[in-house]
């Protein structure tokens, strides 16, 4: 099984120096230089438009799929460099994991969408004993606060799941590989409010284990479940700070009328 | 205040007229069906026995049955499907999956569309100058049903494209975010869930390549060859040129012999429909979304 990677203390999570990005022509992010803590939750925020998905969606790379993307710049996880070309993109993929504003749970059992990574990464997981594989989604299933209403139908499928367990699933496939951060771009957007609770009192669980970057468009989300925050601006970074200092006393004017609502 | 003016009464009036006519036309797609299968099975559905499915032709293709035709046409799709059913896959995997929108995948589309509209007879001489002669395959089941397979390969590639396609891009983009290589994602998740609209594409092939006449009968396909095929090297009779030979080259058929040879042919195609439809029914109720 997978160990995971042991930064030296004081290694940022996630380090971007001077980041651009352009789609064709159009430039999307102007020198984001970010410094994002380990173990902890980070909100980006921002009006529409304003580069958070970019960004989130750069950290794993996923963003190039799209094949008119330029990048220019530094992105470093844990102080490695993601864009250093003797690295395995699959490894990015599979240390950065990522969670979409729709839970996307792939048409498989719920049992084999949390082994589906696992399946992809590790050399081991043709030969795992059935009960190292129970144990397996056991553990991811029970750290995501799924398994007792699951575990029963392990074998059904990932798509009769309710949007929050879903949406738990969705995360849960992601922690048997042992990932560094997790990329979740507007999590709750689709689930009603009890779910979205649900799915923050999931992130504040998993925080300290993980580093978490959540994009949402929920400011009062932001400020409930996150750490630090970052506003973002038509591709700028205009400020950085702990959540709580954020929104109560704002550095920039661009930031306090964001919060006011004065515009986004 | 919401009274009917005369406008309304003239609009409703056309709604009504144009909804008849739609309907019309629509509905008169049954009657050719209609007829074409009761017309058969009331003439033909006489001549059907045991010994007609199971006896050669005999007294110059006047009298008995239609084995060797029955048997050469199942080797001519069977072979046929072997060749078209991989490649028009492969084909569509790197069309839908891999291929990026440039020159070289613009051009392999253009070479598909036009392949679908060519002749069956200008595919016939194709076959004759590509597989009979220069591969020297002579006529022979291999050389016919290469031609067939060439003319049924953009109805798998389409139906096989368009079934990948509504396989949901998020499933794709889940697998790669957790680091999915193509392949693997097309392996696991696209794949298994696009199976039964493949399925589509190839009973649509054979329904095709089971009743071309054209395309076989100077490849590979025997005016009267009373024996069953050997190998993939011999010539063999097939359903839909003894159809065509008993209706128009032999004199002193029996009126009702042709609808009894064009009936079988049409149940063939039917029943492997049938069959494949039951198995996507099957592959469908399995899908886990």
């Amino acid at each position: 099984m997978a160990d995971r990677y042991q930064a030296p203390p004081g290694t940022p999570a996630i380090r971007t120096e001077k980041l651009n990005l352009w789609y064709g022509t159009f430039q999307a992010l102007f020198d984001v230089d970010l410094e994002i803590k380990p173990g902890i939750i980070t909100s980006l925020i921002g009006p529409s438009g304003c580069g958070k998905s970019t960004f989130l969606r750069s950290v794993n790379r996923i963003i190039e799929r799209l094949g008119y993307v330029r990048t220019t710049g530094k992105i470093e996880v844990l102080g490695h460099d993601i864009f250093a070309p003797a690295n395995e993109l699959v490894q990015v993929r599979k240390e950065v994991g990522m969670v979409f504003q729709r839970p996307n749970p792939l048409p498989l059992s719920i049992r084999d969408n949390v082994l589906f990574g696992y399946r992809l990464h590790e050399a081991d997981a043709r030969t795992l004993s059935k009960s190292d594989r129970d144990e397996i989604v056991e553990k991811a299933l029970r750290e995501v606060l799924l398994w007792s209403s699951v575990k029963d139908r392990l074998d059904g499928p990932a798509t009769g799941l309710s949007l929050e367990e879903q949406q738990k699933l969705c995360i849960a496939r992601l922690l048997p590989v042992k990932p560094e951060v997790l990329l979740m771009d507007e999590p709750c957007s689709a689930l009603d409010p009890e779910a979205t609770e649900a799915v923050e009192e999931l992130l504040w669980r998993l925080a300290g284990d993980y580093t978490i970057l959540i994009v949402t468009h929920n400011m009062a989300q932001a400020r409930r479940a996150s750490n630090e925050c970052i506003f973002m601006l038509l591709g700028k970074v205009i400020e950085h700070g702990l959540t709580e200092e954020l929104f109560v006393t704002p550095q920039d004017q661009q930031t306090a009328d964001y919060i006011e609502g004065k515009y986004g | 205040m919401f009274a009917p003016t005369e406008l309304n009464h003239k609009n409703r009036r056309n709604q009504r007229l144009v909804r008849m006519l739609f309907l019309w036309m629509a509905t008169m797609l049954i009657i050719p069906v209609v007829l074409i299968l009761g017309i058969l099975v009331y003439r033909g559905g006489p001549m059907i026995s045991v010994d007609f499915l199971l006896t050669e032709p005999t007294n110059g293709m006047t009298a008995g049955g239609i084995l060797p035709a029955l048997v050469g046409t199942v080797w001519l799709v069977v072979v046929a499907l072997l060749a078209s059913v991989p490649i028009g896959i492969a084909a569509a995997l790197y069309l839908s999956e891999y291929a990026s929108d440039n020159w070289l995948t613009r051009i392999i589309n253009l070479a598909i569309i036009n392949l679908a509209g060519v002749p069956s007879i200008v595919h016939a001489l194709f076959g004759v100058g590509a597989f009979v002669l220069f591969f020297r395959f002579g006529t022979s089941i291999l050389a016919a049903s290469l031609t067939l397979a060439v003319m049924t390969l953009p109805v798998v590639i389409v139906a096989t494209k368009e079934a990948l396609q509504s396989v949901p891009f998020a499933f794709r983009e889940a697998c790669w975010n957790m680091g999915a290589t193509r392949w693997q994602t097309i392996r696991r998740v696209v794949l298994p869930n696009s199976v039964s609209g493949i399925l589509t594409g190839v009973i649509l092939e054979v329904s095709r390549t089971a009743g071309e006449t054209a395309p076989i009968m100077f490849t590979g396909a025997a005016f009267f060859l009373p024996f069953l095929p050997q190998s993939v090297f011999d010539q063999t009779m097939a359903m839909s040129l003894h159809l065509f030979v008993i209706s128009t080259q032999v004199p002193g058929v029996p009126e009702e012999l042709p609808f009894g040879v064009a009936l079988v042919l049409i149940s063939m195609v039917l029943a492997m429909n049938a069959l494949s439809i039951a198995f996507r029914t099957y592959l469908r109720g399995r899908k886990k979304w």
